[in-house]
């Protein structure tokens, strides 16, 4: 991969560009604007932090499933067994790692969001 | 589309202040994707009026939507306001020769809604502690109002609610662990029947008007009401997408359950127990989940072409992270 610049300082460069011509926009496209940088910011992070999250979603799940697969098999096989009432939230090891794989997504599409139970 | 809406609230500022009356003000306030709302103001034959109109500016599908019409809801603030509820008085429902669509004015209310400003400005340090108590009992004379006849408001409960969502989720494509374990859990945990009353519908921090001194002065947008359990309307408040930041005071990001429950029960409310209320605040974070991911749809299928549609997908994360911790604690 090219590394000057990175893909994700390309996003970041796109998320300044729009923050520095927001002020020169009507309301509804200064709102915009602010929506497409946080965009370019999800890309940027979901750029760094995505490989890593997806390998330990994999991880975790094939580890609950007890079995393996891709990320998209596994997923679909977990809302099956979920959907059939196999699995319930007394399936040991089942909300521990859901709670993982929802705390790395967040962190890529809102890290300043504060979820129910934080201090 | 601005000038039109000026032009015609000048003729409107007309017909009704009567003959002479001119527009002083007039602005758009809030830029949602298929609801304006106007600030306006005219001098008028009986002295100044600031007034709030709220229109339409797509076509309103009555089969596809969760919404009532403009002027059911004009209707619906009318009945609730004259049983004591706290609302903006409706000075105008209108009609086509205002040339404004699907549109009502109501009377300007003075306060903030931004729900950012109410959880964490300074300004409001003072009365915040009494918010919960107040959004507690300001819900009892909407729910004890009679539904008006022949508006046809939906009836709904948890598990008409839970069948609807569900049926969009499913259709959505979208495969999420936590969605179909939250669907699983609220079947099992259904709050026992009660009697249906009228609700507000989108109860929540951002759609209520304080006032710093007074605390809660109108509560707005009413375009979700329906029939169906009163907890419904302080579960939603409770649900964490509308905390602003601070998950750690669960009503509204301003105040605590025990407040809220004892507010309602002081005003006349029938009392309601914490675990229904949780049990509606878990089922607000699922919908606004599905409500999330049929957002990012319309822009998938072509019919909305905001950027804010896709961002707001993204949003199915958050209601993830917090019914992963509610699941995690039980109602």
């Amino acid at each position: 991969m090219i590394t000057h610049p990175r893909t994700e300082e390309l996003a970041q460069s796109v998320a300044l560009w729009l923050e520095q011509i927001r002020p020169s926009l009507d309301p509804r496209n200064a709102f915009l604007a602010r929506v497409a940088a946080n965009a370019m910011q999800t890309i940027s992070r979901e750029i760094t932090l995505g490989p890593a999250a997806e390998v330990e979603a994999v991880r975790l799940m094939a580890e609950v499933l007890g079995t393996s697969g891709t990320h998209a098999e596994l997923n679909a096989e977990l809302c099956e067994r979920i959907q059939s009432g196999e699995m319930t939230v007394e399936t040991p090891g089942l909300l521990a790692a859901l709670s993982v794989i929802a705390r790395d997504q967040i962190a890529i599409d809102q890290p300043n969001y504060r979820p129910e139970g934080s201090i | 589309m601005e000038l039109d809406v000026r032009a015609a609230l000048e003729r409107l500022a007309l017909r009704l202040g009567g003959e002479g009356a001119t527009l002083s003000e007039a602005h758009r306030l809030s830029g949602g994707a298929s609801m304006e709302t106007w600030g306006f103001a005219f001098e008028g034959s009986e002295g100044p009026e600031r007034l709030i109109l709220r229109r339409r500016s797509v076509p309103f599908d009555p089969e596809n939507s969760r919404a009532i019409s403009l002027a059911t809801e004009a209707a619906l603030i009318q009945a609730t306001g004259a049983n004591g509820a706290k609302v903006p008085g409706v000075r105008h429902v209108c009609d086509p020769q205002d040339g404004l669509g699907e549109a009502y004015v109501m009377v300007r209310v003075d306060g903030e809604t931004l729900g950012k400003k109410i959880v964490g400005d300074p300004r409001f340090d003072a009365i915040r502690p009494a918010l919960a108590r107040q959004c507690g009992q300001a819900l009892v004379p909407i729910h004890a109002t009679p539904a008006p006849a022949g508006l046809n408001l939906k009836i709904v409960d948890g598990a008409l609610e839970l069948d609807r969502y569900e049926e969009v989720y499913r259709a959505t494509g979208a495969r999420r662990p936590i969605l179909e374990l939250a669907f699983q859990y609220l079947r099992k945990h259904l709050p026992e029947r009660v009697e249906p009353v009228l609700l507000h519908g989108d109860f929540r921090n951002g759609n209520i008007m304080f006032d710093p001194v007074h605390g809660v002065a109108a509560v707005l947008d009413w375009e979700l009401a329906h029939i169906g359990d009163p907890a419904e309307d302080m579960g939603w408040i409770c649900t964490n997408s509308w905390r602003f930041g601070r998950p750690d005071r669960p009503v509204g990001g301003f105040g605590d359950y025990a407040d809220l429950l004892a507010g309602y029960a002081a005003a006349g409310g029938r009392p309601i127990d914490l675990s229904r209320v949780r049990f509606w605040q878990m089922l607000g974070s699922l919908r606004w989940g599905v409500m999330c991911l049929t957002m990012y749809l319309s822009w998938r299928d072509g019919a909305e072409k905001s950027v804010e549609r896709p961002m707001i997908g993204r949003r199915v994360s958050e209601t993830e992270a917090d019914l992963v911790v509610l699941l995690e604690q039980g109602l």
